[in-house]
């Protein structure tokens, strides 16, 4: 075959392939159609890694090979990985993705180095330092995530100057690039700045903030690749990322507005995020518990129950058993819902996954603007393992510091009951007054323990 | 400004919004499996590692080329594992007593 007519077939696959990316995005809009939008994903990926096998600049076979097949060897367990550590391993992804960009960025500069122009000196350092900022990143993410770093933010005084000086390093060193690429050591500290810069930007983020922090990561990988293609002057890169990009963009948007933080504080690593308030001293105020004998008469007799499941079920692993209850509930005529706020769990839709992962029907799982209409006419809400989604001062006092932030209205059920280990006070060290009013019973246990303890009560719910 | 820029930054446009678009609706209920595969089509990548790599350009480059091949193939295999096994386990409640 000509080289020609080769390279325009090549392009043509690429195009393929643009337009099977975009059909997989439209179709995951409803679960129904969702499996075949996985399907045309792998088949266009397939279609554009093979026809660049083909491409004539690419002369040595061997060790590409070899690469693709531990590629795989280590991508095949890391999608094998159970459904509670999906946060992890989606943070993990993030930084191979952004790793892979800032790789190619910086072959790419020592292929070049020092014939490079101005300009595309500027995109691959700018491209360079978001793959790196967002590799480190991610890798921390992943650690947060996976329990090897602490969860909770890690802080000290003058922490934004540190880490804005530190970017503002990065963007310097950039800009000395732009006017003497030869200076590759430059460069070099450029990469290493910039890989700092990825660290200090979630080491102060805490876990319950990462549903944001991911989807902030998977947009900055996004771009970074989007970036990438144009340094390679590669159109299916730029739609690649910018898909990607937008993704993100549009996750951390909501995730943001879930938790009632502003765009531009969250951009910026939340350096402002919210400060961990000591709160009003609470007087002696009591509780009222309740054992598992009491809770499974009460939401037996039920005929409408909405399940709140937060991060505290995960933790627990208690799906299994939240399922269970699910059944016998739903055996003895019970109509159980799920109440799910955008940012429980430790990733945008964590909850869900983990639900319909224990086999619980998808339409039963709603989201917070939908079923928060439902509670006044329901008998019981049950709270496992969430907190501040629920927290009434949300609504109501305006000196809370989550005030504003949009919740599952449970406190307007007839009953509401609480699974919670103890009185500790939630991410945000926030007294919840849900826990104290009249209708409220709370159930002091392990999560997973004490619904297995309900759904015996209730007489088995295997079936 | 080279002209590849511009048509460049043209087509990141047109994706970035669409892309807008489309992920606008999609189901909530569907957001992780979103990310895992988004993160798999951005693997794409990997067509630029292959072609860094298989150029043999330099020592340095092609080392850094076929680690990029790695690490993106691996988040393109995984990727793909792990959206399907997730939307495979989204059910209704009628699709689960058939």
């Amino acid at each position: 075959m000509n080289p020609a007519t080769l390279q325009q077939l090549i392009d043509l696959s690429y195009i393929a392939a643009v337009a099977g990316f975009i059909l997989s995005l439209k179709w995951l809009n409803s679960p129904t159609t969702a499996m075949r939008g996985v399907l045309i994903a792998e088949i266009a990926s397939a279609v554009a890694v093979v026809a660049t096998l083909f491409d004539p600049q690419v002369t040595h076979y061997k060790w590409i090979l070899i690469a693709l097949i531990i590629g795989a060897g280590v991508g095949i367990p890391l999608g094998l990985v159970k459904m509670t550590a999906v946060p992890q391993r989606t943070a993990l992804s993030h930084a191979f993705g952004a790793l892979s960009a800032a790789l190619i960025g910086i072959a790419e500069y020592y292929v070049g180095a020092p014939n490079i122009s101005k300009f595309e000196m500027g995109e691959i350092g700018l491209e360079v330092v978001i793959g790196s900022l967002t590799f480190t990143g991610s890798v921390i993410a992943a650690g947060k995530l996976q329990e090897i770093l602490p969860q909770r933010p890690i802080t000290y005084r003058g922490q934004n100057i540190v880490s804005l000086t530190t970017l503002a390093t990065a963007v310097i060193l950039i800009g000395i690039l732009i006017f003497h690429p030869e200076y590759t050591h430059v460069f070099g500290a450029m990469v290493v700045v910039a890989l700092l810069f990825g660290v200090m930007l979630v080491t102060p983020i805490g876990g319950a903030d990462m549903p944001t922090v991911i989807s902030l990561l998977n947009s900055y990988a996004g771009f970074s690749a989007a970036l990438l293609g144009f340094v390679l002057n590669s159109k299916v890169l730029v739609v690649a990322g910018a898909l990607d990009g937008a993704s993100g963009f549009i996750l951390s948007v909501i995730m943001c507005k879930a938790m009632n933080r502003s765009f531009t504080n969250v951009l910026f690593g939340a350096f402002g995020q919210l400060q961990v308030s000591a709160g009003k001293q609470v007087e002696d105020r009591t509780v009222r518990s309740a054992s598992a004998e009491d809770a499974a008469g009460i939401l037996g007799s039920a005929n409408k129950v909405i399940i709140v499941p937060g991060y505290g079920m995960a933790v627990a692993q208690a799906q299994h058993k939240v399922r269970e209850l699910y059944d016998s509930l739903t055996k003895r005529g019970v109509d159980v819902k799920f109440a799910i706020h955008p940012v429980a769990g430790r990733m945008p839709g964590h909850m869900n996954v983990l639900l319909a992962e224990a086999d619980i029907p998808y339409d039963k799982l709603v989201e917070m603007d939908d079923i928060n209409g439902d509670f006044p006419q329901t008998d019981v809400a049950l709270i496992i393992g969430a907190n501040d989604v629920t927290n009434p001062a949300a609504r109501e006092d305006q000196t809370s510091p989550i005030y504003g932030m949009p919740i599952l209205d449970v406190d307007k059920a007839r009953t509401v009951m609480v699974i919670k280990r103890g009185m500790g006070a939630g991410f945000a060290g926030i007294d919840n007054p849900l826990y104290f009013m009249d209708k409220t019973l709370m159930l002091f246990g392990d999560a997973k323990n004490f619904v297995g303890s309900i759904v015996r009560e209730l007489g088995g719910g295997h079936g | 400004m080279p002209a590849d820029f511009i048509s460049n930054l043209f087509v990141f446009l047109l994706a970035a919004f669409l892309g807008i678009e489309l992920i606008k609706r999609v189901s909530p209920l569907l957001h992780t499996p979103l990310m895992s595969l988004t993160n798999a089509l951005d693997a794409i990548v990997v067509i630029a590692a292959i072609i860094i790599a298989g150029r043999h350009e330099t020592k340095i480059s092609t080392i850094l080329g076929l680690l990029a091949v790695g690490a993106s193939f691996s988040n393109m295999v995984g990727g793909f594992v792990i959206t399907d096994r997730m939307l495979s386990m989204f059910k209704t409640a009628k699709a689960k007593k058939s």
